[in-house]
């Protein structure tokens, strides 16, 4: 279909609202090596409705996505498309079939502009299909009512915009079927709130939306249906009768019972179903500042913001939550507490003295630890053993090396036996390679590391991303438990505000590189924070 | 059904299996290198003689000269241990390189530069002092040469990211170019018109193995090698370098310092190899030809890799190099094929070598392929993109 | 300085440019599409010795030129299964390329000529009137062989490919974010492959063009790191063209003005001229060390997850 084929088929699904388009997946199982992601799922999605796929990280929901996208096939069942037995062998069959897509993590390539990225895989023939592509992208953008310059370097546009474009993009074809796979974890409040709008437009248009999303108040919020899934298996479908029938507490309350089972309905403080919090931190804190940094600035490297003149100061035992949406400098400046990047401009202060042109490891000997959100790509060596892993930032130290340079084994290895005991690492052995370990078990051997030999300060980033909730729950509780007790103050940056809320005394927020304020952890604050997080008192 | 997010319990058995504890354990995971590096030599060896029976020659001929003048002769077996020497140390060099992820293509440059000052200071050095500290101090020197001339390419990489297979690359031809102006020029001899240096007599070189033509290189190979080995596996310094070389990012994360250990690494990689020049000379020839450049760095490249990296793996291998390079080149020149003909077998041994890497594991030894940042990169960058 | 030496420079860089300026359009295509191509080299002794085999036997230098494009085509096929289908380390695979035709060249050159060197005759040259008359830089520049007008064009027509057509863009995706260009449907394989072959098919020609026309002989190894310098080009050249050709002849002009010196009298050892390109590629790699952008994801082969 031509770009400009998605308005003519609305104009054509509108004339006529009561055919509608519908598709079936039937069984649909889909096995990894050692996991089931997807076990025999069937579900139905229907025009003019918004569908939300409900479930905690690690269900099989984005699974579930992909080979209705086209980018895995199913080892078994069947797609069904009006009654019609289809195979979506590939994206471009997908396409063809009417299924957009807006995956979790951008699929635009950042230097290129935005009508080259709309145009990609889309002409037949020699020359760049540019005039018809800038007239279809006109129409398009004005039916759902935003504004696009073609000719803007994507890469250079805020995470907001380039989603929009995205949707753009996923419906370019004509697509009756739109998929949002978790689209709001980069966005602030008031993008959520235009993507809703935008949603309830599209609906109205006659497309079917799939919403894929772990948030139970997005899918309550959103969606016409509800498909709850749990460990690869459909738990239950909520129509829209059952998403009336109660008041939205008791709702709430059963979803959650669907989510993790009926034995852990009194999850009480699952962050979905958590109202703010009243005033919980009101702790008592020594004034004496462990952590300061004053008129820090980063350089921004390739697609990045950088930091610009940050002033922070961190009391000792206290937890100080840096909100913000993603790509707003938080990456620049936990590694420039950790030692990981130079400071163009400023200087950092720890326990008093200067810090600025401390290394990494001077900084760690300190107590200044750093939790990185990237595990795989920099917290850990995945061909080298757990116990070396949780060794790795005291090479050449006593007693794990002799003074000669020699290792010691054995005593690396018992070291390593205790911290798996006693932060509960799911590995066979501390022999094993370290890159088998799963997420959840990956981020625990992380923290084991970053929190032993006396910490007495931690930068964590995104420190409960992508796991599951009881992972999530052990870890904040740890988090708190050695600010409480053994004063091990914190930097929590989270793009997560209910984590935020739940954890933190304070919270800064940073948006372009810079802190537009910080806020105390009272009721309230959300609004607050929320407000501050698209420039605050501009 | 399996529980979501957890690790497959017969995956982790499995490589819980093959841990990396004592000493029969690494003994076995050696044998399994070396089994592996068997399919694709033998391959290789099927498809070159298909190639030399293609060309008119008997292939069995070719094979049995290569083997029996290389390895079943005793002066073609004392040959392939005098050139196991040099190989070995430059094998050491690679490996200690690749360990921190450096690609150190231009061994030929180091190698040769090294033995040029050998060649050039050499002669006078020798009749001036006693012979055992002249060799301690030549050796030295090539040693130190080799490492000088890594340098530029090293403080490249360390300081700004840039891509080494191409620095070092240029540097080899430069460090050619130089070595044979070096020898045409300010160390050329004046005692006849070919264009060499000067000689160091024959019994001021390096003394050999009683009872044998074999000079004691091979025993300080040898030794470099186990040390190398000890501290690539059982040091912190070794520890650090791995780390680099499998994750740099991580490398920084940890603390590290990344510029010091590429510095080093890279120094330490040229020197081995100067030192395998200076072996060369100080134990076989005392003195060097214009235009001289046996190759082996490019040679080696493919042993290495073939012994996957592991130290103690390349010592049977670079023996078989050795028969197939000084038993093959008698066996070319009695079948009538071109010398290069060495050249062809490596490369299909290497091509070979990573089909049959993929068929198993889907990857190479089960690194990630090397992602290029740039040859020309922001300053201070040094984790490569991700996608 | 006189005529003859502006003749000698200028022939000199284009004769020395050119291999280097094929090679380095087939290295820009290569890498944006996402590949690095370590053996060129292979492929320019492979197609320079097809291409001077052919040229030899047919009388007749276009015929060379031909088989030597059609020679890296081949060569390239290596690249093309191992590294895009099949996911090989292209850096491994790029050196077992190089070593493979150094032999391959070498050892064919020994078995068919022995210790000969059959010299080929002179190539047809193509005079633009008017324009091969000024002074200075007029003969040497304006009557060449039709393959230098030719490339030049094709300097041109990689230009315009890689910016207005589809192709061009499906070939950027792929180096830049090759699942983006999965999403949208097109085959990251199959425009890699494509991108592959081309890169073999103009680095073969280059070599061709060093054989044939550049030396008249082929020596085993002739191209003595002209496939290395190409690479650089290419990576300095940024994706433009147009940069590819400038520094294409700069080099060229490295190579050219040893000899060019020597014409004149000025007398410098073979090894200095020998050093010169590179000494000038370390240079410049050194000066233009802070800049940077390449494709984001070069020499990394694309997989899509689950499959």
């Amino acid at each position: 279909m031509t770009p400009l084929g998605v308005v003519e088929s609305v104009a054509a699904v509108s004339a006529e609202p009561a055919a509608t388009s519908a598709i079936e997946l039937i069984g649909i199982t889909k096995a990894f090596p050692g996991v089931v992601a997807n076990d025999d799922v069937s579900l139905r999605i229907s025009c003019g409705e918004v569908h939300c796929l409900l479930g905690e990280n690690g269900a099989g929901k984005s699974t579930l996505m992909n080979v209705l996208s086209g980018m895995y096939q199913a080892d078994s069942g069947q797609i069904k498309i009006d009654d019609q037995v289809v195979e979506i062998d590939s994206p471009k069959r997908a396409l063809e079939l009417g299924i957009g897509t807006v995956y979790q993590h951008s699929t635009l390539i950042p230097v290129m502009t935005v009508i080259e990225n709309l145009m990609l895989g889309m002409g037949s023939g020699v020359r760049l299909p540019l005039k018809t592509s800038l007239a279809g992208l006109q129409k398009l953008a004005s039916s759902l009512g935003i504004e696009v310059d073609p000719f803007a370097v994507t890469g250079r546009l805020a995470l907001g915009q380039q989603q929009q474009i995205e949707i753009v993009k996923a419906l370019w074809h004509g697509s009756k079927f739109l998929i949002l796979d978790e689209p709001t974890s980069m966005l602030t409040p008031q993008g959520i709130a235009e993507l809703g709008e935008l949603i309830k437009q599209l609906k109205a248009q006659g497309l079917a939306i799939v919403f894929i999303t772990h948030k139970l108040r997005e899918a309550l919020d959103l969606g016409d249906r509800i498909s709850i899934l749990r460990r690869g298996r459909l738990v239950a479908a909520l129509g829209p009768d059952e998403l009336r029938a109660g008041s939205r507490e008791e709702i709430q309350g059963k979803i959650i019972g669907l989510m993790f089972g009926q034995e852990k309905a009194q999850l009480a403080d699952v962050a979905e179903i958590r109202d703010e919090l009243t005033g919980r931190r009101g702790r008592q804190l020594k004034t004496a500042p462990i952590l300061e940094i004053e008129g820090v600035s980063v350089e921004p490297r390739r697609g990045e913001v950088g930091v610009h003149d940050v002033s922070l100061a961190v009391k000792t035992g206290e937890i100080m939550g840096v909100a913000g949406v993603d790509g707003n400098g938080q990456r620049e400046l936990a590694e420039a507490i950790a030692g990981q990047r130079h400071i163009a401009g400023g200087h950092i202060k720890f326990l008093g003295h200067p810090i600025t042109h401390l290394s990494v490891a001077k900084r760690q000997q300190l107590g200044l630890r750093y939790v990185t959100d990237d595990r795989l790509g920099e917290g850990i060596v995945s061909s080298v053993d757990v116990a070396t892993n949780l060794v790795l930032k005291r090479i050449g130290q006593r007693p794990f090396w002799r003074s000669g340079g020699r290792v010691c084994t054995p005593v690396i290895q018992e070291t390593a036996r205790e911290l798996v005991e006693e932060f509960d690492i799911r590995t066979p052995s501390v022999t094993t390679d370290c890159g088998t370990l799963s997420g959840g078990n990956l981020q625990k051997v992380v923290l084991a590391r970053e929190l032993s030999f006396g910490p007495k300060f931690v930068v964590y980033n995104k420190p409960t991303y992508g796991l599951d909730v009881k992972t999530t729950m052990a870890v904040r509780e740890r988090i708190r438990k050695i600010a409480e007790k053994d004063e091990v103050a914190a930097l929590l940056i989270s793009t997560d505000l209910e984590e935020l809320l739940d954890v933190c005394d304070r919270i800064a927020v940073l948006f372009r590189g810079k802190i537009t304020g910080v806020v105390d952890n009272q009721p309230g604050a959300a609004e607050e924070i929320g407000r501050l997080m698209i420039g605050g008192g501009e | 059904m399996a529980e979501v997010l957890e690790i497959s319990e017969p995956e982790a058995v499995r490589r819980e299996a093959v841990a990396r504890r004592g000493f029969l354990n690494r003994m076995r995971r050696g044998g399994g290198v070396l089994g592996q590096a068997l399919v694709p030599i033998v391959l290789a060896m099927i498809v070159t003689g298909l190639i030399l029976a293609i060309m008119g020659k008997n292939p069995f001929t070719f094979y049995d000269q290569m083997f029996s003048s290389g390895l079943f002769n005793w002066q073609g077996f004392e040959q392939t241990i005098i050139r196991m020497a040099p190989l070995l140390l430059m094998g050491a060099g690679l490996i200690v390189a690749f360990t921190a992820g450096i690609w150190n293509i231009g061994g030929d440059g180091q190698f040769l530069m090294a033995v040029a000052i050998v060649c050039g200071i050499g002669p006078s050095l020798m009749s001036a002092v006693p012979r055992a500290l002249g060799l301690i101090i030549l050796l030295v020197v090539s040693f130190v040469v080799g490492g000088l001339w890594t340098l530029l390419p090293a403080f490249l990489k360390a300081r700004y990211a840039l891509n080494e297979i191409i620095t070092s690359l240029m540097m080899a031809f430069i460090g050619i170019s130089l070595a044979d102006l070096l020898i045409k020029g300010p160390f050329r001899t004046h005692l006849n018109t070919v264009p060499q240096t000067n000689v160091i007599p024959f019994q001021k070189l390096l003394p050999a193995i009683p009872g044998t033509n074999i000079h004691i290189g091979i025993l300080l190979a040898l030794v470099v090698v186990g040390v190398i080995y000890w501290a690539m596996t059982r040091t912190g310094f070794g520890l650090r370098m791995r780390v680099l070389g499998a994750n740099p990012r991580a490398a920084v994360h940890s603390g590290i310092s990344v510029f010091k250990m590429t510095m080093v690494g890279f120094f330490l990689s040229g020197a081995l190899i100067g030192l395998a020049g200076g072996t060369e000379i100080l134990g076989v020839w005392g003195y060097v030809r214009a235009d001289w450049n046996p190759g082996w760095g490019f040679v080696m490249f493919a042993i290495v890799f073939l012994a996957r990296l592991n130290m103690l793996a390349c010592i049977p291998i670079v023996g078989f190099l050795a028969v197939v390079q000084l038993g093959g080149h008698t066996a070319a020149q009695n079948v009538g094929v071109p010398d290069d003909f060495i050249l062809l077998f490596v490369a299909l041994i290497l091509l070979f070598m990573a089909v049959t890497d993929l068929l198993r594991t889907g990857r190479l030894f089960g690194r990630k392929p090397k992602e290029i940042v740039s040859v020309v990169t922001t300053a201070g960058r040094l984790e490569a993109t991700d996608d | 300085m006189t005529e003859a030496f502006w003749t000698a420079l200028i022939a000199g860089a284009i004769l020395a440019g050119m291999p280097l300026l094929l090679g380095g359009l087939g290295e820009t295509i290569a890498e944006r599409a996402g590949l690095l191509t370590i053996g060129l080299e292979g492929y320019m002794l492979f197609g320079g010795y097809v291409g001077f085999v052919a040229a030899l036997y047919s009388h007749s230098s276009a015929v060379g030129l031909i088989a030597s494009l059609v020679a890296g085509v081949v060569a390239s096929l290596i690249m093309m299964f191992f590294c895009v289908r099949w996911r090989v380390d292209q850096i491994v695979v790029g050196i077992g390329i190089l070593f493979l035709f150094e032999g391959i060249t070498s050892v064919a050159q020994r078995a068919q000529f022995g210790t000969t060197y059959p010299r080929l005759g002179n190539v047809p040259v193509v005079k633009i009137p008017l324009l091969d008359r000024i002074p200075g830089f007029g003969p040497s520049l304006f009557s060449q062989p039709l393959i230098v007008y030719l490339s030049f064009l094709l300097v041109v027509v990689i230009w315009w490919v890689l910016k207005y057509t589809n192709v061009g863009l499906s070939l950027r995706a792929a180096g830049e974010k090759p699942k983006a260009l999965d999403v949208s449907g097109v085959s990251v394989v199959k425009v890699r492959s494509v991108a592959a072959l081309i890169t073999g098919a103009l680095a073969g020609l280059g070599g061709g063009y060093m054989a044939i026309i550049g030396a008249g002989i082929f020596v085993p190894f002739m191209t003595h790191g002209a496939g290395f310098i190409s690479i650089v080009v290419a990576m300095l050249g940024r994706g433009k063209s147009g940069l590819v050709l400038v520094g294409a002849f700069i080099f060229g002009l490295t190579v050219s003005v040893g000899t060019a010196l020597q014409i004149v009298g000025v007398s410098i050892s073979t090894d200095i001229i020998n050093m010169l390109p590179f000494l000038i590629v370390m240079l410049a790699l050194v000066l233009l060390a802070r800049q940077s952008v390449l494709p984001g994801a070069l020499a990394v082969p694309y997989k899509r997850e689950g499959h």
